[in-house]
């Protein structure tokens, strides 16, 4: 199926430097957000939102995204779209870096880079046609009305939805999951090679939620995609990725290929996160609480190492020193698939037994 | 006459409980259509359904929280009174005394402008009659009790100075401020981080066994439900469309939405296979079709779903709403054990 996907890409016109060369990389992305305040209105603190954020996807492959509410998941996904403008680092798409002078221009990469939000209400013109809705963009890029009705048609085929009965539906005549779909078919639109999908499916019912799922699989297979599958949901994570970036508060604490995330994270938040995950299984409750307290303040975050307040591992150097990403300790050189973690204590990284000292 | 009731005195019994909302001009919604259970102290039942299936009214038909246009039927007993039908003066003191309720939204529940602490502690005076200082040490063990740190201190924050698990504990705190015997609970975790929903959920579990609370907990969250059931009513359109417990309704659901909804659950075993889906969307309300309100939807339909569906006890204490398993009871009891 890989294989398959792979010399499909390498038949795609638009494809520039072949299957090996990662079609998004990111390198220091930082994005701090001033907080304001005071009579003058003057900036009195900052949110590290995004600090020093690098990662590649790779053309034809699903990378999931988790972590806690706030750690700056949409932010990335925000700074990738060109929805506001990051304090430093760079964006690569297929080799082009964005901006750039000899790069790829705003226009151009929002052709080929989509995104579809969580909200599928407020992100469709209530007073749209769906077909209209769907067609709007590329008209906006100069196809004919004619065609880009036609073109929309195909679309809302394409993610399940009959045109004869809701292409002249507005939002609020279809169910959640309906929108949704319409969402992801508006995305479609432009022929995008990577779509963002940011808590794209969080709203929906697990019934609905499955379909949308399929179909998502379904569309990745036909139309040659590559995924950004941005979730609180741990499992909907697992089960879609090849590989997974882990953030805590506006930095990647690890990264790496699902199985190894999943089976043999190295991270203590990694491991604790999924230890928070509800187990389905009513004879294996979670009995010790995976991590007290609740995330820390964004604004003026811990030095060094960020998780370090709530880490049973935490030493004083970790208070002193960022933690560089890099492969995991026990790794033999060369092994584990790619698989990073930011974490300079061993036995925090195997997940050696603590003990407590009363 | 509930279709499952196991205990003798319930803390809590719903019959035949029916939610209309009936405006000028609009059809009426059907929202809740004969909700029966009966609880226990010191058990926890969770009702399980997808949006809107009903969940959140039927709670708050309980809790007399409806408007006016609501018509509500049936009949719903705590501690053998029944609270309908009572003045609403009475069903005040009701609530926040002997039945309260917790929501997915802390500031349902709380008054911005007041401190954690005065809350609190006037809920305990207006129930209790008990004087300020009394309620107010008695507020600082509560918040003690739902290991919210420097509790003395916290009882000064007004709910928008507490992060959002805090704030969550600090509502628990006012819920249990009377020593409630029935306590229900409405998604109190689904917008919290999965860390902290589990901080929550494992609080409330102790809680409940601690205080030997009965409590409906809501939820369209199978893993939650795993986590804190222990018994489980599956609701669809308004509807119990299976109950029993949580091992049985997890391990051997009978009923073919159920089934549906629990395959649809998506775990990381599931990777590159296609999910199973229930096709289709939920009814409309106003709308409801004849017979099983599954059916449309349903893979196993039968010319018989078309009438109302027969409701089956396969189990002493577990439900079924399904002709199927009227069958597969019977077979179950031709044969001779
Ligand atoms: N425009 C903004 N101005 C100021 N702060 C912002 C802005 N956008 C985001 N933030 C802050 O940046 C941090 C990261 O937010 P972001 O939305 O990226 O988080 P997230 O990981 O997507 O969280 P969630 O899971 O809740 O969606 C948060 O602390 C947020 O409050
Ligand atoms: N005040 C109201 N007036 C009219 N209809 C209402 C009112 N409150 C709820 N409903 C309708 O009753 C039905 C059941 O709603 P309810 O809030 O109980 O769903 P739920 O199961 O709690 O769903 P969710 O998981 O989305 O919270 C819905 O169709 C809803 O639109
Ligand atoms: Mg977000
Ligand atoms: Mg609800």
């Amino acid at each position: 199926m890989s294989a398959a996907l792979q010399q499909h890409a390498a038949l795609d016109p638009r494809d520039r430097g072949g299957p090996a060369q990662p079609l998004l990389a990111v390198s220091g992305l930082r994005k701090h957000f001033p907080i304001r305040g005071g009579l003058l209105n003057r900036q009195v603190a900052t949110v590290q939102a995004v600090d020093d954020v690098s990662f590649s996807v790779a053309k034809g492959e699903t990378l999931g995204v988790v972590g806690e509410s706030g750690c700056g998941k949409s932010t990335t996904a925000r700074l990738l779209m060109q929805l506001m403008r990051p304090d430093a680092g760079s964006i690569v798409f297929d080799g082009d870096e964005v901006g750039a002078q000899d790069g790829i221009g705003v226009q151009d990469l929002r052709r080929q880079m989509q995104m579809v939000f969580q909200d599928s209400y407020s992100s469709l013109n209530p007073r749209l046609a769906m077909v209209d809705s769907i067609a709007y963009a590329p008209r906006m890029h100069g196809l004919p009305a004619r065609q880009a009705t036609q073109r929309a048609e195909e679309l809302l085929m394409q993610v399940g939805l009959n045109p004869a009965l809701f292409a002249r539906r507005y939002p609020h005549e279809l169910s959640g999951g309906q929108r949704q779909r319409v969402n992801i078919a508006r995305a479609l639109a432009l022929e995008p090679r990577l779509v963002i999908l940011d808590e794209a499916v969080s709203a929906l019912d697990k019934s609905v939620e499955a379909q949308v799922l399929n179909l998502l699989a379904e569309l990745k297979a036909r139309l040659n995609l590559t995924y950004l599958f941005i979730s609180h949901d741990l499992n909907v994570v697992e089960y879609i990725s090849d590989r997974v970036l882990v953030m805590y508060l506006g930095r990647v604490v690890e990264a790496g290929p699902v199985e190894q995330i999943y089976g043999r994270p190295r991270h203590p938040y990694t491991r604790a996160l999924l230890a928070s995950k509800p187990t389905l299984d009513p004879d294996r409750r979670t009995t010790v609480l995976p991590l007290a307290g609740d995330p820390p303040n964004p604004i003026n975050p811990p030095s060094g190492c960020r998780f370090r307040t709530r880490c049973p591992y935490a030493q004083p150097r970790c208070a002193e020193v960022v933690p560089p990403l890099g492969p995991p300790m026990d790794a033999l050189s060369g092994a584990g698939g790619g698989h990073i973690v930011a974490c300079i204590v061993p036995e925090a990284q195997a997940g050696t037994e603590i003990r407590h000292v009363a | 006459m509930s279709p499952d009731a196991t205990p003798a005195t319930p803390a809590i019994e719903a019959t035949g409980l029916t939610v209309r909302f009936r405006r000028r001009g609009e059809p009426e919604i059907c929202a809740v259509n004969g909700v029966g259970f009966a609880l226990a102290r010191g058990q926890v039942m969770t009702i399980l359904g997808e949006s809107g299936s009903g969940k959140s009214v039927s709670l708050k038909a309980v809790m007399g929280l409806l408007p006016p246009f609501a018509k509500v039927e049936g009949q719903v007993r705590i501690g053998g009174r029944d609270v309908l039908s009572l003045p609403p003066a009475e069903l005040a003191k009701l609530r926040g005394g002997q039945v309260s309720m917790i929501f997915q939204e802390p500031m349902a529940a709380m008054d911005p402008v007041y401190t954690i602490g005065d809350q609190i502690a006037e809920t305990i005076v207006q129930h209790e009659g008990t004087d300020r200082a009394t309620a107010m040490a008695r507020a600082k063990r509560l918040l003690d009790r739902v290991a919210i740190p420097s509790a003395a201190r916290r009882l000064k924050n007004y709910p928008h100075e507490m992060s959002g698990g805090m704030r969550q504990r600090a509502m628990i705190a006012l819920a249990l401020a009377c020593s409630p015997s029935v306590l229900l609970a409405d998604e109190p975790t689904t917008a919290l981080d999965v860390t902290v929903q589990i901080q929550i959920l494992m609080l409330l579990r102790e809680l409940q066994s601690e205080l030997g609370m009965a409590v409906v907990f809501v939820t369209h969250d199978v893993g939650v439900a795993a986590e804190i059931s222990d018994r489980i009513a599956v609701m669809y359109a308004g509807r119990f469309v299976e109950a029993g417990t949580v091992r049985e309704v997890m391990r051997t659901p009978q009923h073919p939405y159920t089934r549906g909804l629990l395959a649809s659950t998506v775990h990381g075993g599931m990777r590159r296979q296609e999910l199973r889906t229930i096709p289709g969307n939920p009814p409309s309300l106003a709308a409801l079709p004849a017979g099983c309100h599954f059916r449309p939807r349903c893979p196993e339909a039968v010319s018989r779903c078309m009438e109302e569906p027969p409701v089956v006890s396969p189990r002493p204490g577990a439900m079924v709403r399904c002709v199927h398993a009227e069958r597969a009871a019977r077979a179950a009891d031709a044969v001779p054990a």
